[in-house]
């Protein structure tokens, strides 16, 4: 403690050179921290495009309301899930614990856009009316609506344009739209959010879909919802259940099946090899342009250096004012770099729908990061230092 | 070699490069300075003059025979023996070397900062009397861009003198700088340096300073030559 006292002191009285020696050249300054702020922005873009990605393709199965998911064997994503047999729940049911089981049935659409009659893709969700399948009041709210025929709810948070649909809808008036050949009209609006593969959803009633999907049959289902007796072990009925039924299903807790749709995007999908490369893409630019300026710093000062080391400072003295620009770079590019993220975050959240949010984790990570990138180029420019012999200048 | 020497060489040898390419630039060299005594040093260009000064300012590492500043033995010092020994003497240059980044007071200051044993505005307040008794009181908060060039010098000056060191070793001091001002920064020196006791040790070629010396010292190839040459030389 004693120790570390001791050392503030001294950092205290030195004269702060590489904050001086940042300051008295204020282009190369700005330079930098030009180049630090946009290799963090760049990261901040990346992660957070990673980030969005994942909470997205995974915000439907996070707000399922169940305490078990029955899926088939072949499923690989919520939205290519496939199908298993609705006899899979009679099945279920005989379990002790199970207290009630029951079918999703999940697909893709081409709906016309009701303002812009532009055909786009939705996922449409047909669920059981009499029972909450996912944990939004908006939706359950709205349950005895869609029993009427060809009603279905609608997504505000979808990708393109629905202000004006939205505010008619909002005022009373009726918003009809087509699905294939039958008109749907939306009896009311809820809020989940678009995802990479679908521009948004539409969550209508079991029967509903059935009509949407002639092809489809109701003994299909893609996704079953398991809810428990009180006092049972999820993960215990889970067992018996994975061992009663046959090998066609699979039966996953909820966050098992919030981990099984994650981890399905983090490794079958190229997408977050892509993002971690456009970040190290950020962070190898960061480094190049910290170490271009913190060279041609050292090397400018290579005279007034081995002065230094002639007047009796040590290489460990010039070593700390290399430390000491590089930690000053890092803060000074780091701050505006977070605050045109967020306005970035902002700007494409708006912009695509997606739900890009700036947790103080991530800020972390990337200001840690800028240290090490700040730190790493700080260290190769150091090995400049050498040339600063002052035998070898005199 | 009594007490009262401040810098004794004594049978120094120093060559450069290794092998086939080993070129010796010292011979023999033998000089004892007293404490206080204001030496020049000169020659003609490549005759060895600047590595002498360097060794002596342990800039560099002495090889063979011995070389003692004020009482230590440089020959064979570690690296870590070296940059304490650097830290009694004043150097100067031949070219000012100052820091761009740091005013005339904070340069100066940097001199006293290397010893580790003063706290900031201690150190701040001897910089600013120090650059007082070289006549620049009123440019203390100048960079050294907005300084003339003996202006500079004489800032370089106070950076090496503000610690009161033992010695002083100046290369060409007064080289870039016209015949006034070489003249100012070489009186400055030798008063201060009277007035702080300190010994000097000036290698030049100009000979309109020759006459601050109390003795001067000739090198040729290496080699330095006797006295009653020299005196004619200087002439």
């Amino acid at each position: 403690m004693l120790g570390l006292i001791k050392t503030l002191k001294t950092l205290g009285d030195r004269t702060p050179l590489g904050l001086k020696q940042l300051n008295h050249d204020r282009m190369r300054l700005l330079t930098a921290i030009a180049g630090i702020t946009f290799a963090d922005i760049l990261i901040f873009m990346q992660l957070g495009f990673a980030d969005a990605l994942y909470k997205s393709n995974t915000q439907y199965p996070r707000a399922l309301q169940s305490d078990l998911v029955i899926i088939s064997t072949q499923a690989k994503n919520f939205g290519q899930l496939r199908t298993f047999a609705r006899r899979r729940f009679l099945q279920a049911q005989d379990i002790p614990g199970v207290a009630s089981a029951e079918p999703l049935y999940l697909g893709s659409v081409n709906w016309r856009n009701p303002q812009t009659r532009k055909q786009t893709s939705m996922l449409l969700i047909g669920q059981n009316p009499s029972q909450p399948a996912f944990n939004l009041p908006d939706v359950n709210a709205k349950l005895d609506a869609i029993q009427l025929p060809d009603r279905v709810l609608f997504d505000q948070a979808s990708r393109g344009s629905y202000d004006e649909m939205i505010e008619q809808f909002k005022q009373g008036e009726r918003v009809t739209s087509e699905i294939g050949l039958r008109t749907v009209e939306v009896a009311g609006l809820f809020e989940v959010g678009a995802s990479f593969s679908e521009d948004g959803a539409l969550i209508t009633s079991d029967q509903n879909f059935l009509r949407l999907f002639p092809k489809r049959e109701a003994g299909a289902v893609s996704l079953g919802l398991i809810n428990l007796e009180p006092g049972a072990d999820p993960e215990q009925v889970r067992a018996e259940l994975a061992a009663r039924l046959p090998d066609d299903v699979q039966v996953l807790t909820k966050d098992g099946y919030v981990d099984f749709e994650l981890n399905d995007i983090q490794s079958e999908s190229p997408i977050g090899f892509v993002f971690g490369l456009g970040s190290a893409m950020g962070f190898i630019v960061g480094v190049v342009i910290v170490y271009q300026v913190l060279s041609t710093d050292v090397n400018s000062h290579l005279g007034e250096y081995a002065t230094f080391r002639a007047m009796g400072f040590r290489n460990s003295y010039l070593l700390g004012i290399v430390v000491e620009e590089a930690i000053v770079l890092s803060v000074l590019g780091f701050v505006p770099g977070l605050v045109i993220a967020l306005g970035a975050y902002q700007l494409t959240a708006a912009a695509t729908a997606l739900p890009l949010a700036m947790p103080v984790s991530r800020a972390i990570t990337v200001l840690a990061l800028t240290f090490v990138m700040c730190g790493a180029s700080g260290a190769i420019a150091t090995r400049r230092l050498q040339a600063a012999d002052p035998a070898d200048i005199f | 070699m009594t007490q009262n020497h401040s810098i004794v060489v004594h049978q120094l040898n120093h060559s450069f490069g290794s092998g086939n390419l080993q070129k010796q630039v010292l011979f023999d060299i033998n000089l004892e300075i007293s404490a206080g005594e204001i030496v020049i040093m000169t020659g003609p260009s490549g005759s060895g003059k600047t590595t002498l000064l360097t060794l002596i300012g342990g800039l560099r590492s002495a090889q063979t025979g011995s070389l003692k500043v004020v009482g230590h033995e440089i020959t064979g010092a570690s690296e870590n023996d070296l940059v304490k020994a650097r830290r009694n003497n004043g150097y100067i240059f031949q070219a000012h070397n100052l820091h761009g980044s740091l005013t005339a007071l904070e340069n100066v200051q940097m001199g006293l900062e290397v010893q580790g044993n003063l706290a900031k505005p201690e150190r701040h307040r001897r910089a600013a009397e120090m650059l007082a008794q070289v006549g620049l009181e009123e440019r203390v908060n100048y960079y050294p861009a907005d300084l003339s060039g003996g202006q500079k010098q004489r800032v370089a000056i106070a950076r090496a003198l503000v610690s009161r060191p033992k010695i002083v070793l100046a290369d060409e001091p007064t080289a870039a700088l016209d015949k006034k001002s070489g003249r100012d920064v070489v009186d400055i020196m030798h008063d201060l340096a009277k007035q702080q006791g300190c010994t000097i040790l000036l290698v030049t070629h100009d000979n309109r300073i020759l006459d601050i010396a109390d003795r001067i010292v000739y090198m040729e190839d290496g080699r330095l030559l006797k006295q009653p040459e020299l005196a004619a030389i200087a002439q």
